[in-house]
């Protein structure tokens, strides 16, 4: 279970995530909605520590994840994996190294330095993309593959973390609908095969709509709905999206259109 | 002059578009040709300006260095005088003859193989000073980058460092070290290193201030620690820029490398200096020219080797 208590980050005078309080229960799968700038990417990037809180609290079972330093709090980073729009992958090298960048944290310096893992890790890399059916790509260099191949690769990094959470910042935002659809589809039967908790920012409706368990609202860096997709009606999708609403409710059409078959 | 000289044909696209969505109140050309003639007044006014500046500097320049044309033109004579004893006496008729036979070319390289010993002294003295500058400017360029460093002190002292090294001339360190180990290619070396180390530490933190944060993200987010996030978030986009650097550096190593030994840093420098002070003429002109021989023979083989090594950038 992740709880997130009254969890608030300013920039100055922008509140960008403001006083949100949220429970999501091991295995679920929650969107989380907003036009661009409510305050998404700041509370996914808040529950993996890549940025500090202003206040509030994020606990995780029974430890708090807020008070963590040092070695505990990238050991925290390691377990709450996370993927993002830009793939964030190092280009430069290849897929497999790519995957194996997933268990770093177990790494000793030496061997991480000199790029040293063992035998078994990278079979588990291998197994890893091969789940995304990836495998075939491992001795090619990331920044050849497309975009929907590289959020492939980065999902196979998470999953070499071994996470208790996959926190996804629009990971289908800059990608074709097929992609899109492939890496949404890929995120949810992870989600259903091993019980992985994740957390999923998504620009557009539809692709909430089709996917997740439940969707969470965000507005202004304020919660302002949360509930089943169902729920969703009309009036609250405008007042979530405001003058955004149109386009939210247009993109899906072309965002999602292929998996909402599958 | 930039754009503006050549500015937009008259029947070019531009114009074109120029005269239907008008930007300009009025007639088009007049106004442009307005703010073009402003334009060219305000460049000549800096121009001006500038020679001026540099006049004035120029001036203060030649005082302080008293680089007068009358001492001038009585120290060249002095120095074509100098060439002239370091030329060797070489006989046509004997210049393929013996060591032993005075006239010939052997005659005036009679210390070859010693020259020969004493370059590839030098030669390694750049090899193995460029390649410890690298690994000191490899430690401390990320510490030393602005968007990097963990903490404001590492980065003020690492950068403070890094200047230190390159500010003092290679030559000073080489004194202090022959003063501390003595007289040898050690002194060299090490007087080398530090300064490469200073030059290269600079050039490869502007490199990491350039790169793209997608990967450092990507490597914290999986629970990477600092060093990791440096190893496979930066290192892999810098390599091929750090690499030509270190390149560029070999190059001007082995320059300083045949200089350093006037101090009593090794190498073939050190020889050249005692033949000069020594004035043993012929053997000036003959180390002069070897190393003048391999400075080229370096240039034009590292040309090659970089212009090959273009486009396979799979180095790590
Ligand atoms: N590093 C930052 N510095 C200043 N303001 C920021 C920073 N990151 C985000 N913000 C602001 O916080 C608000 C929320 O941003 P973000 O979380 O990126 O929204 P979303 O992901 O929903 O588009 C925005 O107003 C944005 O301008
Ligand atoms: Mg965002």
């Amino acid at each position: 279970m992740l709880r997130i208590e009254a969890l608030t980050k300013t920039y100055g005078d922008v509140r960008a995530v403001d006083d949100v309080t949220l429970e999501v229960p091991r295995g679920q799968l929650v969107g989380v909605i907003g036009r661009s700038g409510a305050g998404k990417s700041t509370l996914l990037r808040m529950v993996n520590r890549l940025s500090e809180p202003s206040a509030g609290r994020i606990g995780f079972e029974d430890a708090d994840v807020t008070a963590l330093r040092g070695a505990a709090l990238r050991r925290w980073r390691a377990r709450c994996a996370m993927i993002f729009q830009q793939f964030n992958l190092v280009g430069r090298l290849d897929v497999l190294t790519n995957a194996l960048l997933g268990r770093l944290n177990d790494q000793g310096f030496v061997a991480s330095m000199t790029a040293r893992f063992t035998g078994a890790e990278r079979a588990d890399a291998i197994r890893a993309l091969d789940r995304l059916d990836m495998a075939q790509t491992a001795l090619q260099r990331a920044d050849t593959l497309s975009g929907g191949q590289q959020q492939r690769v980065a999902i196979a990094r998470a999953l070499m973390q071994q996470p208790d959470i996959l926190l996804a910042d629009e990971p289908i935002a800059s990608l074709d609908p097929r992609s899109a659809s492939i890496v949404m589809d890929a995120l949810r039967r992870i989600n259903r095969e091993d019980g992985l908790t994740v957390v999923c920012n998504l620009h557009t409706l539809d692709t909430a709509r089709t996917y997740c368990d439940r969707v969470v609202g965000m507005m202004q860096g304020r919660l302002v709905f949360d509930g089943a997709p169902r729920e969703l009606d009309d009036a609250t999708v405008k007042r979530i999206y405001g003058v955004e609403a149109e386009e939210a409710l247009s993109e899906t059409v072309t965002s999602t259109q292929l998996s909402a078959a599958s | 002059m930039g754009w503006a000289t050549a500015g937009p044909g008259p029947r070019s696209p531009a114009y074109a578009m120029a005269s239907t969505a008008s930007t300009f109140d009025g007639d088009p050309v007049a106004t442009f040709e307005r703010h073009y003639a402003e334009v060219a007044t305000q460049r000549r006014r800096r121009t001006l300006l500038f020679w001026a500046i540099f006049v004035v500097i120029l001036g203060v320049a030649i005082d302080v260095s008293t680089f007068f044309p009358e001492r001038l033109a009585e120290g060249l004579p002095k120095i074509g005088g100098y060439l002239y004893d370091t030329l060797p006496v070489l006989r046509p008729e004997h210049l393929f003859a013996d060591v032993e036979t005075a006239g010939s070319l052997a005659y005036w390289y009679f210390n070859l193989p010693k020259y020969a010993g004493l370059l590839f002294t030098t030669i390694n003295m750049a090899l193995f000073s460029t390649l410890l500058g690298a690994i000191g400017a490899l430690l401390l360029c990320f510490a030393a980058s602005r968007n990097l460093a963990p903490n404001w002190w590492i980065f003020t002292l690492s950068r403070r460092f890094l200047e230190f090294c390159r500010a003092v001339p290679e030559v000073v360190f080489a004194l202090i070290f022959v003063y501390a180990f003595g007289i040898g290619p050690a002194a060299g070396v090490l007087a080398i290193a530090i300064h490469s180390a200073g030059a290269l530490g600079k050039l490869f933190s502007e490199v990491n201030e350039n790169v793209d944060h997608g990967a450092l993200d990507g490597v914290r987010a999986a629970g990477g620690n600092w060093f990791e996030e440096m190893r496979y978030g930066v290192l892999p986009q810098v390599w091929p820029n750090f690499l030509s650097y270190i390149w560029m550096r070999l190059e001007i190593n082995i320059r300083a490398s045949s200089i350093i030994g006037f101090v009593g840093g090794g190498g073939i420098g050190q020889e050249l200096h005692y033949v000069i002070s020594f004035n043993y003429y012929e053997e000036v002109s003959a180390i002069v020219i070897l190393i003048v021989l391999t400075v080229t023979c370096t240039d034009l083989i590292s040309e090659r080797l970089r212009h090959r090594a273009i486009g396979r950038e799979n180095l790590m």
